[in-house]
């Protein structure tokens, strides 16, 4: 079991302001059922500009909920502005402390509050859009979030990246660019901050397909075709290679397994970085 | 509190009769059973017997029973140490449903350049047989397949699969560490060449495990530096924890039919009585091939540490195949290898009956556990109240 403090364990089993207020002022939702939790915050504000009622949903463990919970407690009666300052530290600190493997239960709080304020700003129709790049794609976190997660709490590893924003907490594949993240954000100044680094230009989709063509004519059919082989290219679809095996090859499991390693690493290497590929089935 | 144990596939209360079996080896019954005098020599004998307990419970013989310390011991030996005693000839195929213990010695034989094959399970649980037979087409190979899966109770068809890897000229290992003390199990008829087996699974204490190897089947040594267990596992034999995994085996074996309908009955009972009072739930695994004491079962839009925790604070014990309780950020590599959606991953609870589970235990859970899901469910922006 996780060392949940007593007043984690209170708001958990206890959740204050749960339900959703019907015409809100404001509305924030994050997270998803794929990611394993979601938080969804109304808020209405009185003729003072504060807070008057909050309300919340969260689907997730006892540390979300807790923390969704303890945040409403936290926000009612302040005004926006007030509320605003509050951090993801805050959240936790509310609650005597979390795992640090839970941090990120409170970094949804927090992102929930900003994007239910900005609901508010904008008339209560926009949704706060994700700014930047998609860094881990597993969880769908951009650049900007883990920026923000890495200074507000300065942290220093990925682990702690992991465990604050789930970024790079599942394929892993997005390790580098986060190092790359914490780096920057801690070795930073103010001058050099707004500047991000300049991305190589996106190929064009055809381009794209032809230099995976190419790749796989140069790369990899040498070595197929010396097994009586050969490997085919069905579509691409963004970042997503579908391909087909022939001759020897197409009934050849180890082939099979092997395809995904093989040919995806020449297409990462060559083409890029994001690259996925799958087998077209018969 | 009333207090319900059912993560009996996490592990077992010890058996009393065990403790009592043990209890002379940490007090008068101390010496080496390797000394040529009379402290450790009479001790021997007790080694032995706790050889021939666990050899006629699997339809052995004596001299294939190996002692080692835990079940995941057991595995790195029958795949490091077939692997290694074949040089290089085999080929390596497991399901992607296995343990880690399997699955971790599986990804470094793939970093040593081997060939690794990882058989796909369908959306219950089940592997194609099909699949299978390709892969052992590509050549000579030792098979790991689990005999069953330790999260969802699914149970592989094992006797037809060894058959296969022996047609094929292959050597077949099986961990069987959910399945000894839960089925009968006689290597007689069942040709597996190495099966693993874990003592703190069937109410023996952790600390302690086995492996069959058939005679003939070659395989070196992980630890080397003792000539005990015929020099397949050097290091002072563990006389308290031996004996009592041998009668641990001795205790399963008595009644081992009726229990295994006994607790079938419980269990069934626990998955009609939830199946009716919770709407949106799913049974995860094959439900006709399954573990007689295993229920895993998805709440839909709820996550599975707020119900452990809910449980928890009521005295039942159980466990999920959510993210949040492992701490990674992932379900379980089996539910997500099965292919259940993300909408059910997260919410999946295993429960796990024991011998010692009663009526009783299942009327407790049946009337506590639907609110908690109801009082989850009003609380989650996905609910449905």
């Amino acid at each position: 079991m996780w060392e949940y403090k007593d007043k984690v364990l209170d708001h958990f089993r206890n959740p204050r302001n749960v339900g959703v207020i019907e015409n809100p002022d404001g509305v924030g939702e994050v997270g998803s059922m794929a990611c394993g939790d979601a938080l969804k915050l109304t808020f209405k504000l009185d003729r003072h500009k504060r807070i008057a009622d909050v309300k919340f949903q969260t689907f997730g463990c006892a540390s979300a909920i807790a923390s969704s919970s303890a945040l409403t407690e936290m926000i009612k009666g302040k005004t926006l502005e007030e509320a605003e300052k509050i951090t993801n530290q805050d959240i936790a600190d509310f609650l005597g402390g979390l795992p640090e493997q839970k941090m990120h239960c409170s970094v949804m709080g927090r992102e929930a509050l900003e994007q239910a304020i900005h609901n508010y700003r904008t008339g209560g129709t926009a949704k706060k859009i994700l700014e930047g790049r998609v860094v881990c794609h597993c969880f769908g976190v951009t650049e900007e979030e883990i920026e923000r997660v890495v200074r507000d709490n300065h942290l220093a590893t990925i682990e702690q990246v992991t465990n604050y924003c789930k970024a790079g907490g599942a394929c892993g594949k997005c390790h580098n660019d986060i190092a790359a993240i914490i780096a920057r954000v801690r070795g930073e100044n103010p001058a050099s901050a707004s500047a991000p680094p300049p991305k190589p230009k996106p190929l064009t989709t055809l381009q794209k397909i032809k230099l995976i063509e190419e790749t796989l004519e140069k790369e990899v059919r040498p070595a197929l075709r010396k097994d009586g082989g050969d490997i085919e290219l069905i579509d691409v679809a963004g970042d997503k290679v579908l391909v087909a095996l022939r001759g020897m090859c197409a009934n050849c499991q180890v082939a099979r397994f092997t395809l995904k390693d093989v040919v995806e690493s020449k297409l990462r290497e060559f083409v890029s970085p994001d690259i996925v590929v799958e087998e077209a089935l018969p | 509190m009333k207090q319900v144990y059912l993560d009996n596939n996490a592990t077992t209360a010890v058996a009393p009769e065990v403790i009592e079996a043990m209890a002379p080896f940490f007090k008068e019954l101390w010496g080496n059973p390797s000394s040529m005098h009379a402290f450790g020599g009479q001790v021997r004998q007790y080694v032995d017997n706790a050889r021939r307990q666990i050899a006629d419970f699997l339809g052995a013989d004596r001299s294939e029973i190996i002692f080692t310390s835990c079940g995941t011991e057991s595995d790195n030996m029958a795949i490091r140490g077939t692997m290694e005693a074949a040089a290089g000839r085999l080929n390596f195929i497991t399901t992607r449903v296995e343990h880690p213990a399997v699955l971790e010695p599986a990804r470094m034989l793939k970093t040593k350049g081997y060939n690794v094959i990882e058989l796909d399970v369908d959306s219950s649980g089940q592997i194609d047989l099909a699949q299978l037979k390709r892969a052992l087409d590509y050549g000579p190979a030792l098979v790991s397949i689990m005999w069953a899966n330790n999260e969802t109770g699914v149970m592989f068809p094992i006797r037809e699969i060894a058959e296969m890897v022996k047609a094929a000229g292959g050597i077949m290992h099986t961990d069987a560490v959910q399945a000894v003390g839960k089925l009968p199990i006689d290597l007689r008829s069942i040709k597996v060449d190495l099966l693993s087996l874990s003592g703190h699974k069937l109410h023996a204490p952790k600390g302690i495990g086995a492996i069959y190897i058939r005679r003939g089947t070659r395989i070196a040594p992980l630890l080397l530096g003792g000539h005990q267990e015929g020099g397949k596992r050097g290091g002072t034999e563990n006389v308290p924890y031996i004996v009592g995994l041998g009668k641990a085996c001795e205790l399963a074996q008595r009644n081992i039919s009726e229990e295994m309908i006994r607790v079938a009955v419980l269990r069934d009972r626990l998955q009609k009585g939830i199946l009716e009072k919770c709407p949106d739930v799913r049974v995860n695994g094959d439900q006709t091939s399954r573990l007689p004491n295993t229920l895993n079962i998805s709440f839909l839009y709820v996550e599975g540490e707020s119900i452990l925790y809910h449980l928890s604070d009521l005295g039942i014990a159980a466990s999920s195949g959510s993210a949040c309780t492992s701490g990674s950020l992932e379900p379980s590599h089996v539910i997500r290898a099965m292919g259940v959606p993300f909408i059910a991953a997260h919410g999946s609870i295993r429960f796990s009956l024991s011998r010692y589970n009663t009526d009783a235990d299942i009327d407790y859970v049946l009337e506590h556990l639907p609110p908690i899901i109801r009082k989850l469910r009003s609380i989650s922006p996905f609910g449905r109240t």
